[in-house]
């Protein structure tokens, strides 16, 4: 291989860093090299930091599936084309759901679309999902859910009767949150160009005037509770599609979380905020609230709730059960000295009979989610970029 | 660099004898013994997976030895740390080891 | 889990540390190698640093499969992908790691068919139901991963399988350990062992850096106390004045490895007269390719590849790192020009690679990190503990 080029890509972010650079080599020529000097150390960290703060550039010609995962690409995405874009004071503090004052009466509202492949699966189906989704992003915004939309968007062949198994789901799932689906649309498109069916579902619910949620306010000596064991959806879809040829009997976890977060939130438990841990996992959602409230959030690994078959299927494939989605699971930050009445509210409730503290926020170091381990160790828990893939090494 | 899990072999598949379904903490899978016949794994054995293939059996002897000399360590450590907080008692509240 | 969660017990951690610390002697600095990612991605992972005192540096080797394929193999292998009919499989591990011109990812939503699998026999069984289109899987990993794509070329020729083929990358750990060891500005005490390379190829090979390089080496697992205990046994070497081959995982490395599985390489690859490795450049006789009798399974002679070589960026300071002459943070485009977003450099392209594993998992101050997290484990030497 005499024929030699340059990654461009590559230069040009050396480039586009250069003065970073150039600002490096002179904190570093204080000191000789190989040596281990802590502040010195700091001032690089520092510099992350401000780099990692800078405003985030989609730098990809094409969208990739780790746009849609959740992460780190995720937010780029959301943050470059679409905050840039349609920046506003409702859609900034980018919540599950937005605010909205009508007449003086205060609406959450929000949307959600579902591609989930398999479209059934052990526990649920697509329809199930794209119900609860939405009725779950009401009710962690602190909102009774009332109406919701329903979009489709069908592939040519499609079967009925898949379609009429997906809308009775729908319809039961409805039932069960309380919530009417009161408007729709229809579409459908060529063979090849849809995976079946993909919904969207939209929603609005009723905020109660008296109460501020958001996960802006967490605060040193907040609680962080979830309300059960982690990872168990995006498992059993991950396992469902069969490429691993894995077995174990793992359900999803989706249901309606409406229930739950009414009785934990009359129980004056202290709640600051809520979010239902769907796509990137439990990990994703505490890393938005340490960078949304500028607080460090401390997880204590051995009291992350974890089944023992989502353990197995994580450790065989290299994955961190922390960034593995949910459907029925919330994560919420509460007043500290009100841990014990938010943990007794969780666990009134059968969908959160397991819920558990596993950790708390601190001050400093402030946007990091820091992990106590099992072991006894301290390290970061970082936004992926994508998807957890598996690996080999 | 080479990410290696220890499962349990649950049975050898009939149809393929070069297969066997091993169980990881509930998790079963078909997996690869032909690199294992010189000692073939029988249901009950620990084995280590690696793309789909055991790689080597478990060795409950040496796993053990490891174990006790680990233990052995450990137990040393608590009774040393034992006559340190009997020794300072008197000086000062007990330390809450796990902080 | 069984093998896994005794291995992972903070009591029996406190208690070896406090061993380790005994160890030391004063005033003298110590310089571990652990040469396999594997064992990097457990030492971020648990934190394991924790238990070290500072006079214990452990220096991030080379033992990451993804980090050493240079950036023209991904190329080459984007270019397979790219032929009429290709479906191209690898390890989920690949997916995301840039050439010169993007990662399998980019290539993916270009168009090209490219798909992960779990196992070579995963891909295998794609060709079988593809028949009308060719399956190439790219081969990735050291001895560890090297018998099962042997046993898959062997399954396919059993088999008769026309449309599959291996396009091989598999690379040998000792001519990399020999390149460090050669290399005059590295000052190492000793090193941690490759694990899982060890139950393939046994403990024998590493005897020269015993007997030539006069430096202990131990063989270990993967779980912290694995490689703690390793830490234990390499002090107490040095601190008896030893420097032999140890073997802390017997309980998975026989002393001389797997026959069967040493076997079946043979009878399908062989060495490449030279190879050039990401960060430390060509070595020789340091990787794998098919044998002439498995052409038909070789993608390199079933297509023809570009083959252009990439140079990493001129301010990648990868090779430094690797050797433990500089510490991730040290490079000049750490965290700036080069994140595990966009790896410039070897060492941040998968997260066993020491900047990455550094970025991801250990980027802050232990200083900081003390008061925040809880008030950490009683200590017998007051003060001997890092952070």
């Amino acid at each position: 291989m005499t024929e030699q080029r340059q990654a461009n890509w590559a230069e040009e972010a050396v480039r586009e860093h250069a003065e970073d650079a150039a600002v490096h080599d002179h904190e570093l020529a204080q000191y000789p090299s190989g040596a281990d000097h802590p502040s010195r150390e700091q001032q690089v960290l520092d510099r992350i930091e401000k780099a990692r703060a800078r405003k985030p550039k989609v730098k990809e010609e094409r969208i990739t599936l780790a746009h849609g995962a959740g992460g780190k690409a995720t937010q780029s995405l959301v943050e470059a084309i679409f905050l840039d874009s349609f920046r506003n004071p409702l859609l900034e503090p980018l919540e599950d759901a937005a605010t909205v004052t009508a007449n003086g009466t205060r609406l959450a509202f929000t949307t959600d679309s579902f591609v989930v492949s398999p479209l059934f699966f052990p526990g649920g189906d697509i329809g199930d999902l794209a119900i609860n989704g939405t009725v779950n992003d009401l009710a962690v915004s602190g909102a009774t859910p009332m109406s919701l939309s329903a979009g489709f968007i069908l592939e040519e062949g499609f079967p009925v009767a898949d379609l009429r198994r997906i809308v009775a789901s729908m319809k039961a799932a409805a039932e069960a949150a309380g919530v009417q689906i009161v408007t729709g649309d229809t579409k459908v498109v060529e063979r090849g160009k849809a995976d079946g069916c993909y919904i969207n579902t939209a929603g609005v619910g009723l905020l109660d005037p008296g109460r501020e949620l958001g996960i802006a306010t967490a605060r040193p000596g907040d609680a962080v509770i979830v309300s059960g064991p982690v990872g168990e959806h995006g498992m059993t879809i991950m396992l469902e599609r069969g490429e691993l040829d894995i077995e174990a009997e793992l359900v999803s976890d989706t249901a309606p979380l409406h229930e739950l977060v009414a009785t934990l939130l009359e129980a004056d438990s202290g709640v600051r905020a809520m979010r239902d841990a769907t796509r990137g996992g439990v990990a994703t959602i505490l890393n938005e609230v340490a960078q949304a409230a500028g607080v460090a959030v401390v997880v204590n690994e051995s009291d992350v709730p974890v089944r023992a078959e989502v353990r197995g299927a994580c450790e065989l494939l290299g994955i961190d059960p922390l960034y593995v989605a949910c459907e029925g699971r919330l994560v919420t930050i509460v007043d500290g000295s009100r841990t014990d009445e938010a943990l007794a509210a969780l666990r009134s409730h059968p969908l959160g009979a397991e819920a558990a503290v596993i950790g708390r926020i601190a001050d400093d170091p402030p946007g990091l989610v820091l992990l106590n381990t099992g072991f006894g160790g301290t390290r970061i828990v970082d936004l992926l970029v994508g998807d957890p893939l598996p690996r080999i090494c | 660099m080479c990410l290696g899990i220890p499962g349990e072999v649950i049975e050898i598949l009939p149809e393929s004898p070069d297969l066997a379904k091993v169980d990881v903490s509930g998790v079963k899978r078909a997996i690869n013994i032909g690199l294992l016949t010189d000692d073939p794994p029988q249901p009950g054995d620990w084995v280590l997976i690696h793309v789909g293939f055991a790689l080597s059996k478990i060795d409950e002897e040496e796993a053990q030895a490891a174990m006790n000399f680990l233990e052995g360590i450990g137990q040393a450590y608590e009774d040393e740390i034992e006559a340190l907080l009997s020794s300072q008692i008197d000086e000062q509240a007990p330390i809450d080891e796990k902080g | 889990m069984r093998f896994v969660d005794e291995y992972r017990d903070a009591d029996k951690a406190r208690a070896l540390s406090a061993k380790i610390v005994g160890l030391c002697e004063p005033g003298r600095q110590y310089k571990f190698m652990e040469v396999c990612g594997g064992h990097t991605h457990t030492i971020y992972k648990h934190g394991l640093e924790d238990y070290l005192p500072e006079s214990i540096t452990l220096v991030h080797g080379p033992g990451c499969p993804v980090c050493v394929i240079p950036m023209g193999r991904v190329d080459d292998a984007i270019a397979l992908a790219e032929q009429p009919d290709v479906i191209m499989t690898s390890f989920g591990d690949m997916m995301r790691v840039p050439g010169g011109r993007g990662s399998f990812f980019d290539s993916k939503a270009a168009g090209t068919d490219i798909r992960m699998v779990y196992s070579p026999l995963d891909a295998l069984k794609i060709a079988r139901q593809n028949p009308d289109k060719h399956v190439v899987f790219m081969a990735i990993g050291f001895e560890t991963t090297a018998p099962s794509t042997a046993m898959t070329a062997l399954r396919a020729e059993a088999e008769g399988i026309e449309n599959f083929s291996i396009f091989c990358n598999h690379v040998t750990i000792i001519p990399a350990i020999k390149a460090i060891l050669d290399s005059p500005d590295l000052r190492l005490d000793g090193f941690i062992g490759p694990g899982h390379v060890s139950t393939v190829i046994g403990c024998r090979p590493y005897e020269f850096i015993a007997a030539e390089y006069d430096k202990p080496l131990v063989t270990a697992g993967f779980e912290p106390l694995d490689i703690l205990q390793s830490v234990y046994m390499l002090l107490l070497q040095l601190s008896e004045g030893r420097s032999e081959v140890e073997n802390q995982y017997g309980r998975v490395v026989p002393w001389d490895g797997n026959m069967v599985a040493l076997r079946a390489v043979e009878q399908v690859m062989e060495l490449r007269p030279y190879f050039e490795w990401r960060g430390l450049g060509f070595i020789s006789h340091s990787a794998l390719r098919m044998k002439e009798h498995f052409a038909r399974y070789d993608a390199e002679r079933h297509f023809s590849l570009p083959g252009v070589r990439v140079a990493d960026p001129k301010a990648c300071q990868c090779g430094e790192v690797l050797k433990g002459v500089l510490k991730p943070w040290e490079c000049k485009v750490f965290g700036t020009a080069c994140t595990p977003e966009t790896p410039i450099g070897t060492c941040m392209v998968s997260s066993e690679g020491a900047c990455a594993a550094y970025y991801n998992f250990g980027r802050f101050s232990r200083e900081r990190v003390r008061q925040a997290s809880q008030p950490q484990p009683v200590t017998i030497e007051a003060g001997a503990r890092k952070a």
